[in-house]
């Protein structure tokens, strides 16, 4: 990759394995399907409609590819989860409604190399028997929507798309899908509802499984942007070699988007648990902001639990037992989740002394209230709840109890919603207090006015 | 099982009837294979509180009411058998979240608990999230006194707000269509009412508008909910979001008596309970039964019912002198009536009786043809089109009934004889029942003006009462036991929610007395119950063998089969067939 020139102020970092991103930022690269095939693009596709789809699924097996959306499933156990004896139509939906606060990294594939994610994606449909597919974009990328509409465009003038691909005999249209500008709309099954032409009200799990009950209830696989990209390299690395790429169960490179308090905030893909915490945040990112130090990082998107920087952590078991300080943390799914947070959708949001933990709590906190859809009653109310309360920490009207009641309702809330939106709007909240009790009790006080004019006349009627 | 150990273990004993074995907290009980949780709870006499799920709705899980534990034999490591108890089942491994029990279905050796800790914290927590933004205004609200918010936060809430902010604020009586009011206040988003209108009644115009905690159920913009059975939301509201304007501020409904009784609007029959304070009527509401009207009802037949305390009730028996009705005693009518018929040969009397009248009074129109001598009663044909749903092509309630107990099925053809009758002036007299011959039977007021004598039974003033030489004041449907016989054959019972009015009695009570004045019989001759009234026909209509209006239960049995089905009906059982519904 050494004659790759990437634009001046956009080269990787020596860190980094560039292999989605190998064309991001790149200089002399536009995303036209020419550019894309003189630096040897669709070659993948050729080779993988020539195999048996049942042994492309097996390579993504083998490759140990797990979705870089979030949940971190592996991505060709997903995609075996389409019941055997189907006679409805398979179909795959490409989420690309990337709304994860801190995550910013598919935007740059769809804008910048959308064939990338086409030729990824034929490759998952020829796999899974999908004839017809769907890019759900987010409504905040309409640039995008145009970008990826011209190289489907592109793609089908070169028979890459459209019936009889490449004369396999395999037929494929892929629809660009405008999102409804909703953070739910990313949950895979809101998604499928919203594709439908619906509110994107969450559906029930079991019995609505997208692998057996997805859109127009067939089976539907919905697989994250970065994760259709790399079903691409591991065609052409094989799955056992793709797999020597990250360190065991994590395997691959991944994009990390680090944001706030770091001198250089960016998206840099590594090599999956090759690189730690320390080495992101001190060496590539070029440490703390003049003057000051971490204190605390959100380690996988605005859901994942917050780590304290100066926190140690104990996990293993028996002989395996370790203990790790923050900044020994690798970057990968297990030891990030063996920690008590999770990798999720790799955006890292890094937060310094400068801040106060109530601000982070009370940010985190309003983006759930507002982007709740309202459906089930624990997430509908308790999230708006809980902004309601850090409003008043915040506004310095709060009480000690009121530390103790935000954490009573994360808890009322987490694992009881239909979906991961319960614990995506209570896991942050449970982990700021667990870990900055002190900070937060430390901005209340038992003087404080603590009731709403409303709820003091309210009061009086109910009170006994 | 040292002395079972050649028996069956329970899941294939079980197995073997298509049955699993459930444990629900602590007792295994059978169910079928593919029962939803909450349902086996309900076999097991155990109550899992719910808002959003309705077994005739598809379940959405959104109130997370039902949250229950639930637990599965561990998975045994690969090369290992499952290990069995003394009784035969496997160590159920608990899981640590709950689940929802409206839409998990059983399976073989699952455990379920509705009770305990984790349950107990999840209902809680629900209960405490309902209410931090409901407006708490009980003692304003219609639904008070049969609101599931009030009755689980009493068995599950917290008992006391932690709550201290200021509510959300969403519209208030708002006029959702011409007799529908909602207070988007209190609704709980559990979207009921909108399932209800895409999934039964087939006219979606209720939707979820904002998001989050500002979620707010209404209609769609330039619709309104006029959909002829809307009124079933109101009843499925589990709070008092959505209330009918007819019942609204009426009555309290802890002061409400139920009655089970059917709906006499058309030949469904719908099975309703009646709300009585006193003698008035306040309200009917739909009763279930999956033979005939599931849940539901068409809001058209649900507001027409008759009152005793109706302006327009007759309320004494009437005699006309020098053509004005004078009130009189039922001694004086009857007698005057059975003397006024007596004057006229078989022939020119013509008797008209109802499908709207009961089998009981039918039975008596026929003794009273009888005594007469006359040889067959007409009844007035009610054929309008059917809407599809629960409402019959037949607007009588008791064709059916009409067809057995008169012993002709062309009960209906009479009347074109008999108003050829009246109008060449063969036919001199006629006696009426349940009737205004000016409007549907087809009879103009010349006719009636030509007649030497009209006796009628009515319950409330019409022309042809107004026209009537004697005039006898009967029962509502309401205010009278009674059977009848559906359009799918069924037999169903009216029970008596009320009293006539004043003098007004049953109906099958006046023709009685009007048979025993024309025959000269003592009382003691005549049946004195409707009961007694009941064993006679059951011995005299082959259909009616062996059945006793008491031990006829409130959901009816079917004596005859018409080949006729109800639509609404239909399609739900295609629905359960496709597993969409519990139903």
């Amino acid at each position: 990759m050494s004659d790759i020139q990437y634009l001046p102020g956009k080269e990787p970092h020596p860190c980094e394995y560039r292999m989605i991103f190998k064309n991001i930022d790149r200089a002399g690269w536009d995303p036209s399907i020419d550019c894309y095939l003189n630096d040897g693009g669709y070659e993948q596709l050729k080779k993988a409609i020539k195999m048996e789809p049942q042994a492309i699924t097996n390579e993504v097996k083998a490759s140990g590819l797990r979705g870089r959306g979030g949940a971190g499933f592996p991505t060709g156990v997903k995609w075996g989860f389409i019941p055997p004896n189907n006679t409805k139509p398979v179909y795959l939906i490409c989420n690309c409604d990337e709304s994860e606060p801190g995550t910013f990294k598919d935007r740059y594939i769809v804008h910048q190399d959308p064939h990338q994610l086409l030729e990824g994606m034929i490759i998952s449909c020829f796999a899974v028997g999908a004839h017809t597919a769907y890019i759900y974009m987010r409504e905040e990328f309409p640039e995008a929507a145009t970008i990826m509409e011209k190289a489907i465009e592109e793609a089908r003038a070169k028979n890459l798309v459209g019936n009889d691909v490449l004369g396999s005999g395999f037929d494929l249209e892929i629809y660009i899908h405008r999102g409804a500008g909703a953070y739910i709309c990313g949950e895979e099954t809101g998604l499928i509802e919203s594709l439908e032409g619906k509110r994107p009200y969450p559906r029930i799990k079991p019995p609505y499984f997208p692998a057996a009950l997805g859109l127009y209830m067939a089976p539907t696989i919905v697989n994250n942007v970065e994760s259709l990209c790399h079903v691409k390299h591991i065609i052409e690395m094989g799955g056992g070699g793709y797999a020597q790429l990250g360190v065991a169960r994590n395997t691959g490179t991944r994009i990390l988007c680090v944001s706030g308090d770091v001198q250089k905030p960016g998206y840099y893909e590594v090599e999956v648990g090759k690189i730690t915490m320390g080495e992101l945040l001190n060496d590539v990112c070029g440490g703390p902001k003049e003057g000051r130090t971490f204190k605390a990082c959100i380690p996988g998107g605005s859901s994942a639990k917050i780590l304290r920087c100066d926190e140690s952590f104990t996990i293993g078991q028996g002989d395996a037992e370790q203990s790790l300080s923050f900044f020994d943390i690798p970057m990968d799914f297990d030891t990030i989740a063996a920690c008590g947070s999770m990798a999720g959708s790799g955006g890292v949001i890094v937060i310094d002394d400068s801040r106060k933990i109530s601000w982070i709590l009370n940010n985190l906190n309003s983006f759930y209230a507002h982007e709740s859809c309202g459906q089930c009653t624990p997430c509908r109310e308790g999230s708006m709840w809980m902004k309601k309360i850090s409003d008043r920490i915040v506004g310095g009207h709060a009480t000690p109890d009121d530390i103790q009641t935000l954490e009573d309702v994360a808890y009322q809330i987490d694992g009881r919603t239909v979906c991961a939106f319960g614990e995506a709007s209570s896991w942050p909240v449970e982990a700021i207090i667990s870990k900055f009790r002190d900070e937060l009790t430390a901005e209340t006080s038992e003087d404080n006015d603590d009731l709403s004019e409303e709820a003091k006349i309210q009061l009086q009627f109910i009170s006994q | 099982m040292s002395d079972t150990d050649t028996q069956q273990l329970p899941k294939d004993i079980a197995a073997a009837k298509g049955l699993v074995n459930v444990q629900i907290d602590g007792h295994w009980i059978q169910v079928p294979r593919g029962t939803r949780m909450i349902e086996a709870c309900k076999l097991a006499e155990k109550e899992v509180p719910h808002y959003c799920y309705h077994p005739k709705l598809s379940s959405p899980g959104n109130c997370r009411m039902c949250l229950v534990q639930m637990g599965m034999p561990p998975r045994p490591a690969p090369g290992q058998d499952p290990v069995y108890d003394a009784d035969g089942y496997q160590a159920i491994g608990w899981m640590p979240r709950p689940v929802i029990a409206c839409s998990n279905t059983v399976g073989e050796n699952m455990g379920i608990r509705t009770q305990g800790e984790l349950v107990q914290k999840c209902r809680e927590g629900v209960m405490e999230f309902l209410l931090i933004n409901h407006p708490l205004d009980c003692p304003i609200c219609d639904q008070a006194g049969e609101c599931r918010l009030q009755e689980f936060s009493v068995e599950h809430g917290k008992g006391e707000s932690r709550f201290k902010e200021d509510k959300v604020k969403k519209p208030k009586n708002v006029k959702i269509g011409p007799r529908i009011r909602l207070d988007d206040e209190r609704c709980i988003m559990c979207s009921r009412c909108i399932r209800f209108m895409d999934e039964v009644a087939d006219e979606p115009v209720l939707g979820f508008t904002e998001r989050g905690t500002h979620t707010t159920v209404g209609v769609f913009p330039g619709r309104e909910l006029t959909n002829n059975y809307g009124l079933n939301t109101v009843d499925l509201c589990p709070v008092g979001a959505l209330t009918s304007n007819d019942f609204r501020f009426q009555m309290r409904t802890w002061f409400l008596k139920e009655t089970d009784s059917i709906d006499t609007n058309c030949g469904t029959g719908a099975n309703t309970t009646i709300w009585t304070r006193g003698n008035k009527i306040f309200r009917v509401t739909p009763r279930q039964n999956d033979d005939v009207n599931s849940c539901w009802m068409p809001d058209s037949h649900r507001l027409n019912y008759v009152c005793p305390t109706d302006d327009d009730r007759l309320t004494a028996p009437l005699i006309k002198v020098d053509n004005v009705h004078e009130e009189t005693c039922w001694e004086n009518a009857l007698e005057a009536a059975a003397d006024a018929l007596k004057q006229f040969t078989p022939g020119e009397i013509a008797i008209i009786a109802s499908g709207r009248q009961t089998n009981e009074e039918l039975f008596m129109m026929r003794a009273l043809a009888a005594e007469l001598g006359i040889e067959s009663l007409a009844i007035v044909a009610r054929e309008e089109a059917s809407d599809d749903m629960l409402i019959s092509a037949d607007r009588n309630p008791n064709t059916t009934g009409a067809k057995l107990i008169l012993q002709d099925s062309e009960v209906a053809a009479t009347l074109a004889t008999f108003r050829e009758g009246v109008y060449s002036g063969d036919i001199k007299a006629v006696f009426v029942a349940s009737e205004d011959l000016l409007s549907e039977a087809g009879f103009s007021a010349d006719d009636l003006e030509a007649l030497e004598l009209l006796i009628s039974i009515h319950t409330s003033a019409n022309a042809t009462a107004q026209a009537s030489d004697i005039v006898l004041p009967g029962a509502g449907s309401a205010e009278k036991r009674g059977s009848m016989v559906n359009v799918a054959g069924r037999l169903q019972k009216l029970n008596a929610a009320c009293l006539p009015p004043a003098d007004a009695r049953s109906d099958w009570e006046i023709i009685r007395d009007l048979v025993l004045a024309l025959s000269g019989e003592s009382a003691e001759q005549a049946p004195q119950t409707i009961d007694a009234l009941f064993q006679i026909i059951a011995t005299s209509i082959p259909e009616f063998d062996g059945k006793s209006l008491a031990s006829l239960g409130d959901l009816g049995e079917t004596i005859t089969e018409t080949g006729v089905t109800i639509p609404l009906l239909e399609r739900e059982n295609q629905r359960k067939a496709r597993g969409e519904i519990v139903g």
